[in-house]
């Protein structure tokens, strides 16, 4: 079993808004912060919580398609824009689809602990409001294999994705008591968002939020067995936080109080040419997921905090299953049972998840490791988990395109 | 000749205009998913577009060129299956472009009658008025097939007189969209009495595939829609004027236009209604239909008035609101017509019109303004509530608003009566669909 030969802490968290639909003050006709805006923001917020920012040896920033929402590429170009200090530093932007944020973290941890750095500034960013979703959906189509699927594929080609995967699982395990999972599920994110100011859906008043979860979905107009509070939102946004060996912490002045600790990961990537072998399973997590038990020797019943990468509430139920929460069938009986509420036995998601926060597609890796520091640190305010103490661990999963590219990692609280 | 046959090549008369290119826009989707149909790749499909004023010419493709952009975007899971055989259009983009294109491709445009002669159906929406439609209606029947179809988008003038005039044998029918018909799910269909079978078919076909919710009327000037809306707007216009004595003719005009709007839980109020048709189609509509109606007056000086002075409201080509009967700021009402003094009284929160405020009185518990009930799944209920609320408030606003619901009961009551309509709940299916009403005018919450 692989060891790290050194200790890797994460500090100094910061998530923007996320942007979009759902936020009172978005109008698609007014002008809107753009992806620099973004960056910068989020940059700056983490390096607020520094001593120094010359003390940042490197940078990584993750995102999936700005060259074609933004019309703008060479993202690691703007590291230096966060602060001068960060001019002539090394920095690289990595891209997975939905899972770039994963890769963001994975790189940052891998270029601490070759030595080559103390210190890595990791950045997630997505800015899609540029254009309407029916065009963001050829946008976002990219992260499936354009040659043999695109053409073929539904004008909303992930919600689709998704969809088929809802209708065969609803084939196998029954219709009803999957859709009041999906439902509930939507109710539980939709809950925690509202705690969240930050979340695309912190202003959300539906009343009856299991009712809307319910609404029976419109093929005619979007896709067979989702509808559209199954599916997370079209947001612009970026997250921020600082890698660092025992030394970078030092270097920047972060106490340990104020940082947690990686155990462990697991990262896996699927061959993008190929369907899903069995679509009531998302094969790639729960291998991301073995591997990263594997690693520390922890297990599901280890863990006090879980993030998911809930892109559409089927999606965070088939995760419950692959990282072995919940035996396999049995994810929405698991949601049903509120174990996965903010009070309950697994958080799940406490800040909203990508249902309820919002997903600003290669930055959401990035911001579910800061709402991890966040939570294991105690700084999550509203939507603070109280953290059991015989479940101190917690574990996040990035997941890119169709179950493909996936990061998942372990943290506990830095001693 | 089939439906699909005669929706090869077909003719909107008045084009330009806010109905005719709504028409035009609905037929120019329903003909490109026609033409992309793989039987009928080789047909020729034609949609051509007239209209007198060539500058609104140029703005009807621009505005084609836009509506079908965002008709292709919100259908495109559709569109995407119109366009499985084209292995060249991929992503979502390239099939609502290729959408825009082809429905572009069969259109033309001109102010010429003659290029319409192999039309098969004709739809005519020019101006209201009865004797420009029976020479155009003519005109065409001389130049077209004596097999060609006509449609006419008339809201208030009976199909037996433009039919008999024209001499057309039963080959027209009326078909009213309403306004603007790209949105309105109601198309109220009315029959001269010899009208073809065929045509009656073609209209209820017609119907059904751009989605409109039929609506018979029996052909009596005015037909349901105007039946109801003339009346009611003639009520709101004697109602302000009995106020004036008290509180001025701004004032009364101000009064029944919030009443109408929030105590009445109705999209817009009275004269902002008007206004959005125009002053002066209204005015057209009430000298038509008193016209044809005999022992019932259906006519108005202040709204002569307002006409004459050209106060006419409508929209420009943009949409956007042209002052009228209320003057508008980004399509909202903040001022009204005084027309002794010849000028806008600007609305005044904390003077006049906050006064009137206070005189109509609090609103009753359970009040909500439309656009918070429309998508509410409990509407029937919070109505019924409001409504009971309402009758047993005392104030000014809650008298008049009574009175005015009694008065729109009342005519629908008699449009059924008087055999406009064939049932009440037609009456209530134009409020409905036609005028965005959240409840018809015969119900029991009064």
């Amino acid at each position: 079993m692989t060891k790290f030969r050194k200790k890797v802490y994460l500090a100094a968290g910061y998530n923007t808004i996320s942007f979009g639909s759902g936020r009172k003050e978005f109008n698609p006709k007014k002008a809107r912060p753009g992806i620099e805006q973004y960056i910068t923001e989020a940059g700056r917020g983490s390096i607020a919580q520094i001593s120094d920012p010359k003390n940042i040896d490197e940078g990584v920033i993750s995102n999936f398609m700005a060259a074609r929402f933004c019309k703008q590429g060479n993202l690691a170009g703007f590291i230096p824009e966060i602060d001068p200090a960060l001019e002539y530093k090394p920095s690289t932007r990595v891209e997975g689809a939905c899972g770039s944020g994963g890769l963001a973290l994975v790189t940052s941890m891998k270029t601490v602990l070759s030595d080559l750095a103390d210190t890595v500034l990791t950045l997630g960013v997505e800015v899609q409001n540029t254009v309407k979703a029916i065009y963001g959906a050829d946008i976002l189509a990219g992260a499936g294999h354009y040659a043999s699927e695109r053409k073929e594929g539904h004008a909303y080609f992930f919600p689709a994705k998704f969809s088929d995967r809802a209708g065969v699982y609803y084939q196998k395990f029954g219709y009803e008591p999957t859709r009041k999972g999906m439902a509930l599920w939507y109710e539980q994110m939709i809950k925690n968002a509202r705690k969240n100011p930050k979340a695309q859906e912190y202003q959300n008043s539906i009343e009856d939020l299991f009712g809307a979860g319910m609404t029976p979905p419109n093929p005619k107009a979007f896709v067979e067995n989702l509808n559209i509070y199954d599916c997370s939102k079209v947001s612009d946004g970026a997250s921020a936080l600082i890698f660092a060996s025992e030394e970078g912490l030092k270097k920047l002045g972060i106490d340990k109080k104020d940082a947690i600790e990686v155990v462990g990961y697991g990262q896996c990537e699927a061959n993008l040419t190929k369907q899903p072998e069995d679509p009531t399973r998302l094969l790639t997590t729960q291998k991301a997921a073995e591997k990263a038990y594997q690693m520390t020797g922890l297990g599901p019943k280890d863990i006090g905090l879980l993030e998911v990468h809930d892109c559409f509430t089927i999606t965070g139920i088939l995760a419950l299953e692959a990282a072995g929460f919940a035996k396999y069938g049995e994810g929405a009986a698991l949601v049903e049972s509120g174990k996965t509420r903010i009070d309950g036995e697994i958080p799940t998601n406490p800040g909203g998840g990508l249902i309820g926060f919002g997903h600003y597609v290669g930055g959401t890796g990035v911001r579910q490791a800061v709402d991890c520091i966040h939570e294991l640190t105690g700084k999550a305010n509203g939507y603070q988990v109280k953290i059991n103490s015989n479940r101190p661990y917690a574990l996040m999963i990035s997941m890119g395109g169709n179950d493909k590219t996936v990061t998942a990692m372990i943290f506990k609280k830095a001693e | 000749m089939t439906f699909d046959e005669r929706l090869q090549n077909v003719a909107i008369i008045g084009a330009a205009g806010k109905m005719g290119s709504g028409i035009a826009l609905l037929l120019a989707q329903e003909m490109a998913r026609l033409k992309n149909k793989p039987e009928n790749k080789d047909k020729n499909y034609r949609l051509y577009l007239i209209d007198i004023n060539l500058d609104h010419l140029a703005g009807l493709q621009q505005y084609l060129r836009t509506q079908l952009v965002k008709a292709g975007e919100k259908a495109c899971v559709l569109l995407r299956q119109m366009y499985k055989d084209r292995e060249d259009l991929v992503e979502n983009q390239d099939c609502i472009n290729q959408y825009v294109e082809d429905a572009l491709s069969f259109i033309r445009t001109g102010t010429d009658l003659s290029i319409v002669k192999d039309s098969r159906v004709i739809f005519e929406a020019v101006l209201e008025k009865k004797d420009l439609k029976v020479d155009l209606l003519k005109k065409m029947d001389n130049l077209c097939g004596k097999d060609t179809l006509y449609l006419t988008n008339t809201s208030s003038i009976p199909i037996n007189i433009l039919n008999k005039e024209a001499n057309l044998n039963g080959r027209i029918s009326g078909f009213h969209f309403y306004n603007p018909p790209t949105v309105q799910k109601l198309a109220e269909l009315i029959f001269a009495d010899n009208t073809v079978q065929e045509l009656r078919d073609f209209s209820m076909e017609l119907a059904k595939r751009l989605s409109k919710k039929i609506v018979p009327s029996n052909d009596i000037a005015g037909f349901v829609g105007n039946g109801h809306f003339l009346r009611d707007g003639l009520y709101g216009l004697r109602e302000a004027t009995k106020l004036a004595k008290d509180y001025s003719l701004p004032g009364g005009l101000y009064i029944i236009n919030k009443i109408s709007q929030d105590l009445l839980i109705r999209p817009m109020g009275i004269f902002q209604l008007i206004d959005y048709v125009g002053v002066d189609v209204f005015q057209s509509i009430s000298e038509t239909v008193a016209g044809y109606i005999q022992g019932e007056d259906l006519e108005d000086d202040l709204l002569k008035k307002m006409y004459d002075k050209k106060i006419l409201g409508g929209q420009r080509s943009d949409g956007s609101q042209k002052d009228g009967f209320l003057k508008y700021d980004k399509n909202r009402p903040v001022g009204v017509y005084d027309i002794d003094k010849g000028e806008y009284k600007l609305f005044d929160p904390q003077g006049w019109s906050g006064e009137l405020d206070k005189k109509l009185g609090e609103y009753p518990v359970g009040f909500y303004a439309w656009r918070n009930l429309v998508a509410d799944l409990k509407k029937n209920d919070k109505l019924k509530t409001f409504f009971q609320n309402l009758k047993s408030s005392n104030t000014l606003g809650a008298k008049l608003a009574l009175a005015y619901l009694k008065n729109s009961k009342e005519i629908g009551e008699k449009l059924v009566k008087i055999g406009v309509a064939k049932t009440a709940e037609d009456v209530n299916n134009v409020l409905l669909n036609g005028f965005y009403h959240l409840y018809g005018p015969i119900n029991d919450y009064i």
